[in-house]
């Protein structure tokens, strides 16, 4: 990653996993990123790739007696899981804050939204009389362009719309200007109209108040709009690590080749459909053995149930880096039949009948 | 608002007079024992039986009694007069109301102190031994029947039987506005128990409510929010878990005020529970309708504060 500046998040091998009745469930394992000042890192996967595990964990909230966790968490250098209960608590909601999926259940529904940000404000400057908390709610609100701020900082949560009630909570975590800030799913509750606002609404803020901004989808369309990085989550890894353009110039893990097929485009050639990926995600108490893709991936070999791919940069690209077994030419090879309109299986038939590819990579032993 | 309050009253009305039928056909219609039988004394002549019957206005027909008993009521607000201690029913209940409002009002101020801190702790500390304990004292106080505990209470602790007499037994009240200390001492017994019952469901609601407010996404967010874990627990998740008791402590306040029958007899507290008891065992009818009434009429009004108070804890119920 060109990151000139010093991140304002870095996140070193992080681990975590749930002791569970049935095994130790490994959510994330070995999950590094980094993010600077006025930049956006999106993380896209599907429900259970350990996105939102990462980040909760990033903000402490995953802490307990049947969590194992390792690794670093970096918030300007100061290591969040090292740090005690009473230094996590002062920085979050400070320094680091985050924006919950559902507005609606992440809001208090009995409490005046108001208060509840006028609350956050105080949590943090306990000096601010209740007043000039107050003031500074609907300051807040004001900020993330809540129509009519003052009248509606005596609302109640179910008394707003679906978009508003997501104003209310960014204007929450907005409250102590926080340096990071981690929006989990913020857009997955609304109308589609109304995403393009509030995404709209988070770049902005971002570059207002100068935040290094985690953005988690499962929607590349939203990362596509919104990140300036993009990393590609799977059964608790990164697989896939790029620069946005990058990632969807030039895609090279097939489960990202998968998400992008899933996902209706514009530009699409006429015709194509849409294709799912097939299967469900992998349990994560006994994760496939070899590459964790394998048993979906429709370019799979033998070989792939026993290798596990590292995180390794193209040959080219040092800030694109991907975790697959296929070379990097096959990649390249599969990836035009399939941007053509192929479907999986007539690229890898078409890939394998024009013979060995030249290898760029490693090599590969002779089958 | 208004309107809903006024509606509210009207059917509460309309209940009043339906319980007020309803009592009048169980103890009218379907006598456990004969009134005049029980004043005349024993080896009582039929004619005398007769005179007795025909005083009380018990030889008229049964939808004239209560035609009577509902207009004088309705129109005299006169409740009728006791067959056994000549007073009117009114004056009765007046005279009885002190008592359990006392034990009452103790008792919902005890079980509520306790009830709260042990079902938030016991949710906030699942698992522990602190949790076990209040399960376990808990279960000890819903399995516990009041009578049982009541004399229990007595026989450890009350200064003529007890092993260690350290409070007044059974019998002592004493009403607030003629000994204060008396009055609080002879109700420490009959409060401890009576709120016994009452806190062991409370705690055990409110542990259960906290368990599943403590797993919301708005607590969540309280925490992400860098707030203690106080303030999350005691404002954030108490304030949504004990609404639903609010509810419950109104309606049960509701029944206690209408006599706590079992306390009351086995402390001897002479409120409406004991004049109801009493006025069972002399078949003094007028009395038992006085405090059937007087219950539905404290039953009826909880209900309607509770649904106010509802509205005003819970922004969303207002809009409905």
């Amino acid at each position: 990653m060109s990151a000139t500046a010093s991140p304002a998040l870095h996140v070193a091998d992080l681990r975590v996993a749930f002791e569970t009745p049935d095994g130790l469930l490994q959510a994330v394992d070995g999950v590094s990123f980094e993010v600077a000042a006025g930049r956006t890192l999106g993380i896209v996967g599907e429900s259970g790739s350990g996105k939102t595990v990462a980040a909760m964990t990033a903000i402490g909230l995953t802490r307990g007696a049947r969590v194992r966790t390792s690794g670093h968490v970096l918030l300007d250098g100061e290591d969040l899981l090292a740090a005690s209960p009473a230094r996590l608590r002062a920085l979050r909601g400070d320094a680091l804050a985050m924006v919950f999926q559902d507005p609606l259940s992440a809001l208090h529904p009995l409490m005046r939204v108001g208060d509840q940000i006028a609350e956050a404000v105080r949590a943090h400057r306990p000096g601010v009389s209740k007043a000039a908390a107050r003031a500074r709610a609907v300051e807040l609100l004001e900020q993330v362009a809540l129509p009519d701020a003052g009248r509606r900082a005596g609302a109640y949560p179910h008394e707003l719309s679906g978009g508003m009630r997501q104003r209310v909570t960014i204007a929450m975590a907005l409250a102590n200007e926080p340096r990071v800030l981690i929006a989990d799913e913020p857009t997955t509750a609304l109308d589609v109209t109304v995403q393009k606002q509030i995404l709209a609404l988070l770049a902005r803020l971002r570059d207002e108040l100068g935040m290094a901004m985690v953005l988690i989808t499962h929607d590349l369309g939203v990362v596509a709009e919104a990140a300036d990085e993009v990393a590609v989550m799977y059964a608790g890894r990164i697989v896939e690590q790029a620069p946005a353009a990058e990632l969807f110039a030039a895609p090279q893990h097939p489960y990202t080749w998968g998400l992008l097929r899933s996902m209706p485009r514009l530009e699409a050639p006429v015709g194509a459909e849409l294709v799912p990926i097939p299967g469900r995600p992998p349990s994560l108490i006994h994760p496939p053995s070899g590459c964790r893709f394998h048993p979906r991936c429709p370019y799979a070999r033998e070989r792939h149930r026993e290798v596990d791919p590292a995180l390794e940069p193209l040959a080219g690209a040092p800030s694109h880096r991907v975790a697959c077994l296929l070379s990097e030419a096959e990649r390249r090879a599969i990836w035009e039949q399939l941007a053509a309109g192929a479907s999986p299986e007539d690229a890898r038939a078409a890939v394998e009948s024009a013979g060995p590819v030249p290898s760029a990579g490693a090599a590969e032993p002779p089958a | 608002m208004a309107a809903y309050v006024l509606r509210r009253v009207l059917w509460g009305l309309v209940l009043l007079v339906l319980v007020s039928l309803l009592t009048f056909v169980v103890f009218y219609v379907l006598p456990t024992a004969d009134p005049a039988q029980l004043r005349a004394g024993r080896n009582a002549s039929p004619a005398l039986l007769h005179e007795i019957r025909r005083t009380l206005g018990l030889d008229r027909p049964l939808p004239a009694q209560y035609w009577t008993f509902l207009s004088q009521l309705l129109f005299h607000a006169n409740l009728g007069f006791s067959y056994y201690s000549q007073a009117s029913v009114g004056s009765l209940l007046l005279d009885r109301l002190p008592a359990t409002i006392s034990l009452t009002v103790g008792a919902v101020v005890i079980w509520i102190a306790v009830a709260v801190p042990l079902g938030v702790i016991s949710a906030v500390r699942r698992g522990t031994w602190v949790d076990k304990l209040t399960t376990g004292g808990a279960l000890l106080g819903i399995s516990a029947p009041v009578y049982w505990l009541g004399l229990v209470a007595l026989y450890l602790f009350s200064s003529d039987i007890g092993k260690f007499p350290l409070l007044p037994g059974a019998g002592s009240y004493v009403p607030l506005t003629q000994d204060p200390w008396k009055w609080f001492t002879s109700l420490i017994l009959p409060w401890l128990v009576l709120a016994s019952t009452f806190c062991a469901v409370y705690a055990r609601l409110l542990r259960g409510n906290m368990i599943e407010v403590l797993s919301e996404d708005y607590v969540r967010t309280a925490r992400a929010k860098g707030l203690s874990e106080r303030r999350v627990v005691w404002r954030h998740a108490l304030r949504a878990a004990v609404t639903p008791l609010v509810t419950l402590a109104g309606l049960d306040v509701g029944l206690l005020l209408g006599g706590a029958v079992l306390t009351e007899t086995v402390f001897g507290i002479p409120g409406i529970g004991a004049l109801n008891y009493d006025a069972i065992l002399h078949a003094d009818y007028p009395v038992i309708q006085g405090t059937v009434l007087l219950a539905a009429i404290f039953v009826i009004v909880a209900n309607l504060l509770v649904d106010i108070a509802y509205a005003y804890l819970d922004p969303r119920v207002r809009e409905r």
